[in-house]
């Protein structure tokens, strides 16, 4: 009953044996070993578990491992360049844009999705895109400061 | 006072930062040990029941399943946070008390064979009459839940300050009204979880936890085990928020340990979201009478209140809760005649706990909605009301409280001034208004041994200073603040210094976070360890610079002579001169703190100074009420706060932002909705707690004080801002809609409701 399959994370391609209802964020956490991306909820309410496919931000506790064969996947592991932060995440630690950091990867990750299709983006429209994305420590001022901080910093470069 | 500090002050990132955005900074869930089992908890499906029968023979056949245990077979000790109210066994023996009360646990290979064995264990229950309500809970006659314990009420708390009924008497308007508080899950976004590992060669059991408190739980821990201490060692990995929920031990630390132990494998529990709301702690509902004398210009003369906090079924911190609501009630305005009566009553529910303010939040919304109510009755502006019955430091206090700092009348004023108070009280258009709220909070308790922090400051042979604290960050960046501090004392940088912590098996004893002591109790005892460091270092190096120790000044990655900072040495050079003249390394600091007083006191008897300083905070809200939904929008808070002085601003304001968060949640839209005890809302999705969404503009003020106890003056700043957001947010409704709202949440569905009524 399971399969054999071939997921590309990170610029990596790993070969992995999974269950066909076994979800993207367990075969990242638990055969991985990418535990960066994290469980909130395991229900689609928190956005803790974020990651992108093909450019684009999904939730991977909603997503089968099966259903990401083919797709170009990136966690939190893979955002940040031969050790430079990406200039999201320089952003969040120099404003402050995280407290317990549990939240923040996925934040950081559907930031970088937003960012990538709409790159200055205004208050409200940040605001709606990232209200999927829950933080209970923040109270999000400092979260969206350090997103719309990170524009200014990324310019053109992506 | 422009550079007297380098380091302290100053808006610096935590120093965990960099791992927490890219993925590498690990929680309990994250840690994966070779050959680690798996773990999950049968719970109750009955809110009150004797369990007849427990059979697990179908779980225990299955294939994989390596363990189950049940509460029979669990040493008969029980455990709780506080000594005295001790009522909660891991797994429940003979009988369950709500709907999630622990049962059972099974250990497994994998975590689905896990939770399919706990499906395959079969309770024979004989179902109890159940009760839900704490005024019913009360009445004679009703369901007993704990054996012994009458009309249920486990803590009964009754203080009397002054002659109320002269008050009273005296007073020129007496109010009596009646207000209710919900109960709120803190939701962390990290579950709960726990890994065990029994380490043969020095006989112990490892538990990584995500607690606030590593030394608590080690110490409830070994007593439920029934083994020494000094066989359990807590290690505390990052912790994805508390708010108090991460307080008390739960069933998935004790099964851990338990089955580490039995089985010579590490194990892992990790709650589920569900499990989160349904079986961990909440905030207590409470419903409060208070009856408020006042003279004609609006001086507070006296206080009387009733208190039923509903507990849900086991204590946790059930005393001190009452005790927090009753003494909190005589700051931050001065009320000197004070009758104070408060029952904490079990039911069939979920277990209330410590959250953030504990037991204040529920009593301040009760007063600043009275102030406001009253105000309006002996028609005067309820800024000025707060302004003029604030406490001041120094002066006596009914409850033996030492004040020795207070920025609260300043806040009034500054919080009133920036949310534009005189320009808009009473004058915006109908569906806009603006409300206060006034609060303080302990940072931290005095004066009780158990409730000490110990540091270690050492410098390495390359200058690196490490500390080991056991002071537990939980993401509120406490190893920030106390590494701030270290650089401050030794005049180094802050990437300078490595902090160790939280680990029992290494670091310092330290009670961990709660009640807000982390910096004042764990800042100061880093603060003396790194000052003996100071001090040995300018021994050896006064010599050198042909000056006194006494003269010397560690700043900035030198000591020099004070007046003479051409007379220097740079901190690694002076560490090189120490080596040279063979003293003995490592350069190790070390200290032991507690808050102080000559009159200790845990407020369950007598009173005295509960805290060694008291933090002040206004918050001021302009709010939105959208007429046709119901909706009400915050637009703004502006908060000003006497946190003392801040070691770092920006996490400061983090606290701050996130309480506002918090408190919006509180006053709009969070509530664990229970029906015959079970908990209807158990996930995000229908629970609900603030997005960016609702985020208002957030505007800080901070009332410098230079608290004489705190380090380089500081005071807490994590809790008291929780207190004010929502009687300010509801005092604005008030003022946008006319009408009164004594219960939380105010809904859309309330608010539809009221001005339906009006009309
Ligand atoms: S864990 Fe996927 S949304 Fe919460
Ligand atoms: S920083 Fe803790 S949940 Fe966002």
């Amino acid at each position: 009953m399971k399969q054999a399959i071939a997921l590309e994370v990170n610029g990596d391609t790993y070969e992995v044996l999974v269950s066909p209802n076994q979800t993207l964020l367990e075969v990242l956490r638990e055969k991985l070993g990418l535990t960066g991306t994290k469980k909130g909820c395991d229900l689609g309410a928190c956005g803790a578990c974020t990651v992108l496919l093909d450019g684009a931000a999904y939730l991977s506790c909603l997503m089968l491992a099966v259903d990401a064969v083919g797709k170009k996947i990136v966690t939190i592991e893979g955002l940040s360049q031969g050790g430079e932060l990406h200039p999201l995440q320089k952003s969040f630690v120099e404003l402050g844009g995280l407290q317990c950091g549990f939240c923040t990867p996925g934040i950081i990750m559907t930031a970088k999705a937003v960012l990538d299709e709409e790159p200055q983006p205004t208050e409200e429209s940040l605001k709606k895109k990232m209200a999927g994305n829950l933080c209970r420590c923040t109270g999000y001022k400092k979260v969206l400061d350090s997103i719309m901080g990170a524009t200014a910093r990324m310019g053109g470069e992506r | 006072m422009e550079k007297q500090f380098s380091v302290v002050g100053r808006r610096l990132p935590m120093l965990d930062a960099a791992a927490k955005v890219n993925g590498s900074a690990q929680f309990t869930d994250d840690l994966m040990l070779p050959g680690m089992l798996h773990g999950k908890i049968l719970r109750s499906r009955l809110p009150h029941a004797k369990i007849l029968n427990v059979d697990v023979s179908k779980a225990a056949r299955l294939r994989g399943v390596k363990g189950v245990v049940t509460g029979a077979e669990i040493p008969d000790r029980q455990y709780g946070i506080v000594p005295k109210a001790r009522d909660e066994y891991a797994l429940a023996k003979g009988k369950v008390r709500y709907i999630g009360d622990e049962i059972a646990a099974v250990c497994a290979i994998d975590q689905e064979i896990a939770e399919e064995a706990v499906e395959l264990i079969e309770v024979d229950y004989e179902e109890l009459p159940s009760v839900f309500d704490p005024l019913d809970a009360i009445k004679e006659g009703a369901p007993i839940i704990h054996e012994g314990v009458a009309n249920n009420t486990s803590f009964a708390i009754r203080k009397e300050f002054g002659d109320v009924e002269g008050a009273f008497a005296a007073s020129h308007l007496v109010s009596e009204d009646s207000f209710y508080s919900q109960p709120v899950n803190h939701a962390p976004l990290e579950p709960h979880s726990a890994v065990a590992q029994h380490d043969p060669i020095r006989g112990q059991v490892v538990l990584w936890s995500s607690t606030q408190i590593p030394f608590f739980l080690r110490r409830n821990l070994a007593a439920t085990l029934q083994i020494p201490e000094s066989r359990v060692r807590v290690i505390k990995p990052k912790v994805g928020g508390g708010f108090g929920q991460k307080i008390d031990m739960f069933a998935k630390d004790f099964c851990a340990a338990w089955f580490a132990m039995k089985l010579g494998k590490p194990v892992k529990f990790t709650y589920e979201r569900d499990e989160v709301f349904i079986g961990t702690r909440q905030r207590h509902p409470m419903y409060l009478k208070v009856k408020t004398g006042m003279t004609k210009d609006g001086k507070i003369l006296g206080q009387q209140f009733l208190a039923y906090a509903d507990g849900g079924a086991y204590n946790s911190t059930a005393p001190t809760m009452m005790a927090l609501s009753c003494f909190f009630l005589m700051v931050p305005y001065h009320v000197p005649n004070l009758l104070y009566e408060g029952y904490h009553v079990y039911t069939n529910k979920p277990v209330g706990g410590a959250m953030r303010g504990h037991g204040i939040p529920q009593a301040r919304f009760a007063v600043e909605r009275q102030l406001d109510m009253m105000a309006e009755r002996l028609n005067l502006d309820p800024a000025e009301i707060r302004w003029k019955n604030s406490i001041k430091a120094g002066e006596p206090h009914p409850g033996g409280f030492v004040i020795n700092t207070c920025g609260f009348a300043e806040s009034v004023r500054a919080a009133a001034k920036a949310i534009g108070w005189k320009e808009k009280r009473g004058k915006l258009p109908f569906g806009r208004g603006v409300g206060l709220g006034g609060a303080s909070f302990p940072s931290g308790v005095t004066n009780m041994s158990h409730i000490s922090s110990g540091a270690v400051v050492q410098v390495g042979q390359d200058a690196s200073v490490n500390v080991l604290t056991g002071a537990a960050d939980i993401g509120q960046g406490a190893e920030t603040v106390i590494a701030q501090i270290v650089a401050e004392v030794l005049g180094v940088s802050l990437d300078d210094v490595r902090v160790t912590a939280a680990d029992t098996g290494a670091t310092p004893l330290d009670p961990g976070t709660f009640g807000s002591g982390v910096t004042v109790r764990a800042g100061n005892a880093a603060r003396i360890a790194a000052e003996s460091v100071k001090k040995r270092l300018f021994e050896c190096v006064a010599d050198e610079l042909e000056a006194n120790p006494e003269d010397l000044v560690a700043k900035d990655g030198v000591i020099f002579v004070t007046g003479s900072p051409e007379i220097n040495i740079p901190f690694a050079k002076a560490l090189k001169a120490y080596q040279y003249k063979d003293l003995p390394m490592p350069l190790v600091g070390r200290a032991s703190w507690m808050a102080d007083t000559s009159e200790p006191t845990t407020l369950f008897n007598q009173p005295g100074n509960f805290s060694p300083s008291y933090s002040f905070m206004t918050q001021a809200a302009e709010v939105e009420v959208d007429t046709k939904t119901g909706k009400v929008k915050v637009i703004k808070m502006a908060t000003a706060h006497d946190c003392g002085r801040p070691i770092n601003p920006m996490l400061v304001e983090g606290q701050l932002e996130g309480s506002i968060a918090g408190g919006m949640g509180q006053a709009l839209y969070e509530n664990v909705i229970t029906e015959k005890g079970q908990v209807m809302n158990p996930s995000f999705l229908d629970y609900g707690f603030p997005t960016t969404l609702e985020v208002p503009e957030m505007e800080s003020i901070d009332i410098e004080t230079d608290d004489p106890v705190g380090p380089f003056g500081a005071k807490e700043a994590g809790e008291g801002t929780q207190l004010s957001p929502a009687p300010a947010i509801v005092n604005a409704i008030y003022d946008a809609i006319g009408v009164h709202f004594n219960e939380l949440p105010v809904t859309p569905e309330r608010i539809l409701k009221a001005l339906e009524e009006r009309k």
